[in-house]
């Protein structure tokens, strides 16, 4: 079998050995995702901005500008924001994570079997699915981003961020981005195009509603069982890792921590949904 | 009647090992589930470089299995597949890069167009983007598509998707290209489009394996053809070497109104001159016949006493040659 690569080029056929072979079918997969997508640049935009948009402008414009009574109001108001714009960032990613992978993924297994001809790549399936990842994590960050200007345009009261380091920051967003692409792939792949909505509202819902988006972890101080239950939540440590990098000044999980724990739920997910991904296209 | 017959065997040729493009040996697909299924009970197979190979069988006679097992996209149970030398269970990266498929069901990436399709294909493959879109416009060219290059595959009518999709397999230029069902839901005039990209394709030197339940399609198309049922090669040869041995002869189904006595008819028609042989069906009776001439008003007048009903007769194809390894039709 090893003579394979001299008779390759004894057939007739283009020399077409070595790892570049790997990096261009990569590639290609990128470039093919990133035309599909400017394709629907608007409604990108609009899918990934709306959300925390929306989100800014109540709890950060309305709500302060309301008069008495309401316990959002007043001082609250401005901090809330600070709180507000990590969060709103995890959620970003999050839902960009869902709907860049899971959706598109769903229907490229269902009956069009669109996802036949990029199996068939001259690379491991596994790069298929990886490649997924690296492109929803892509979308992750952009939708992450926009959060910044939002945050600073929208409220009341601007907030800006407070990044003090840059390589914590880039570490976390690229880290998160990829949980949340594998944490998409995990649900595309192994989730029938039906019960995609049932999905969304069962796990995703929930564990951005529990993952210290809208409030920080060492605020759940008087509820010991919340406090810890949420550790099993991934979405905890994306939404504490961008608040120790974004606004340290609020409260936040060690960074250590933060890190330990978005490495070993990426290599979970990623593992799941690669898995996941294979038990779908190999019989 | 099962397993490769020793009659069956293909002409000898003085061709060293490594000229076999594809070699299938021993294949085993056991599906487990609820439900034990046996796709693939032994196949062995040689397909030589060049040449036009087809896979003739019924529905679920493992034919899709095979191909799925030769492009990596099925695990057999055991036995081996190798392309071009590469084990597709080892390698099936490697294995990939000599392979082009088209599927049994249009699998055309509805987001891009059809250019598209072509180009982004190339690129999956390696090809730099000035040679992926050359490539991809003389695919256009080649296939009469070019005037389609920015529809998308919802727009096209399924013999066009089907050119697309061979397009597609061969832009990369692989040593082999396996074809399932590639005239599957095809209008006649389609499937002869079809057919001819098939030949052009030969030309060029590419491998082909294709599956079909078509048996006229086999015999036009294939250099060589296999028959398999329920996950075994029955026969195996060029097609006039398999109506040679195994059906040069018609099949005449007399269907009887009264089926009591049809027993006492098969054994009254053995004996006529021209016939092979009869036997028993559901019906009536089958009569195996080496010359029909004169043939057809004996049957009808032996029969007469049961009645008559309906008479239908198969001229010397794969399709008889099916029939009588099997007993039953293609079809059915
Ligand atoms: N994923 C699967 N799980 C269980 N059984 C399967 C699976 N795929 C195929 N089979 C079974 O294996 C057998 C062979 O199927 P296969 O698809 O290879 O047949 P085929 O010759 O391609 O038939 P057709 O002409 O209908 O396409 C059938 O009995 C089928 O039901
Ligand atoms: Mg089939």
């Amino acid at each position: 079998m090893s003579s394979a690569a001299s008779e390759m080029t004894a057939t007739g056929a283009p020399n077409r050995s070595g790892g570049m072979v790997f990096l261009k079918a990569f590639a290609g997969l990128f470039l093919r995702d990133l035309r599909v997508l400017t394709r629907e640049l608007g409604p990108f935009l609009l899918r990934v901005g709306m959300q925390p948009l929306l989100f800014l402008f109540v709890f950060t414009f309305v709500m302060p500008h309301m008069s008495s009574g309401n316990p959002m109001a007043g001082g609250a108001g401005t901090s809330f924001g600070t709180i507000l714009l990590p969060g709103l960032m995890a959620v970003a990613i999050m839902f960009s994570g869902i709907a860049a992978v899971a959706l598109p993924l769903s229907t490229e297994f269902g009956i069009t079997r669109e996802i036949d001809d990029r199996v068939m790549c001259p690379v491991p399936v596994a790069a298929v699915a990886i490649e997924k990842i690296c492109f929803s994590a892509m979308q992750s960050i952009i939708g992450a981003l926009m959060v910044i200007p939002m945050a600073i345009w929208i409220p009341a009261k601007p907030v800006y961020p407070e990044i003090q380091n840059w390589l914590l920051f880039a570490l976390v967003l690229v880290m998160s981005s990829l949980l949340a692409g594998a944490l998409g792939l995990t649900i595309g792949a192994s989730v029938n195009p039906k019960q995609i909505g049932l999905v969304f509202s069962i796990i995703v819902v929930p564990i951005t509603f529990l993952g210290c988006v809208y409030y920080p972890w060492a605020g759940l101080k008087q509820m010991v069982w919340l406090q810890y239950g949420v550790l099993f939540n991934p979405i905890v440590y994306m939404s504490e890792g961008l608040r120790a990098a974004v606004t340290p000044s609020v409260e936040h999980m060690p960074v250590w921590a933060i890190l330990l724990a978005l490495t070993f739920f990426l290599g979970i997910l990623g593992s799941l949904g690669v898995r996941a991904f294979l038990r779908r296209v190999i019989s | 009647m099962r397993g490769i017959s020793p009659d069956a065997a293909e002409i000898p040729l003085p061709i060293p090992m490594n000229s076999y493009i594809v070699e299938i040996k021993a294949l085993k697909k056991v599906y487990e589930g609820k439900q034990r299924v046996v796709a693939l009970d032994g196949i062995d197979l040689e397909v030589r470089q060049g040449e036009i190979f087809g896979l003739l069988g019924p529905n679920g006679a493992g034919k899709t299995t095979t191909i799925g097992i030769c492009t990596t996209r099925t695990l057999p149970t055991s036995g081996t597949v190798t392309i071009n030398g590469i084990d597709v269970v080892a390698h099936p990266a490697r294995a990939r890069q000599f392979i082009g498929v088209v599927p049994q069901f249009n699998t055309l990436d509805r987001s891009l167009t059809i250019y598209e399709n072509l180009y982004f294909h190339c690129r999956y493959f390696g090809m730099p983007h000035s040679e992926a879109k050359s490539r991809s416009n003389a695919l256009l060219a080649q296939f009469l598509l070019s005037e389609r290059g920015k529809a998308y595959p919802a727009q096209l009518s399924g013999g066009m998707a089907q050119r697309v999709q061979i397009a597609r397999a061969i832009a990369h230029r692989p040593l082999v290209l396996f074809l399932d069902e590639p005239s599957a839901g095809l209008d006649p005039q389609s499937r002869i489009a079809m057919w001819e990209a098939v030949e052009g394709l030969r030309k060029e030197g590419i491998t082909v394996v294709l599956t079909t339940h078509y048996m006229e399609e086999a015999d036009a198309l294939s250099d060589r053809v296999g028959i398999v049922d329920r996950g075994r090669m029955l026969a195996l040869g060029t097609p006039q070497v398999l109506k040679d041995t195994h059906g040069a002869r018609t099949v005449i189904d007399l269907k009887l109104r009264n089926i009591d006595g049809a027993d006492s008819i098969a054994e009254k028609m053995k004996v006529l001159a021209g016939v092979d042989g009869a036997e028993r069906i559901p019906e009536g009776v089958r009569v195996f016949a080496g010359n029909v001439d004169g043939l057809l008003p004996e049957l009808i007048q032996v029969c007469s006493p049961l009645g008559l009903r309906d008479i239908s007769i198969a001229e010397p194809s794969l399709e008889t040659v099916f029939i009588h390894l099997t007993g039953r039709d293609l079809r059915e």
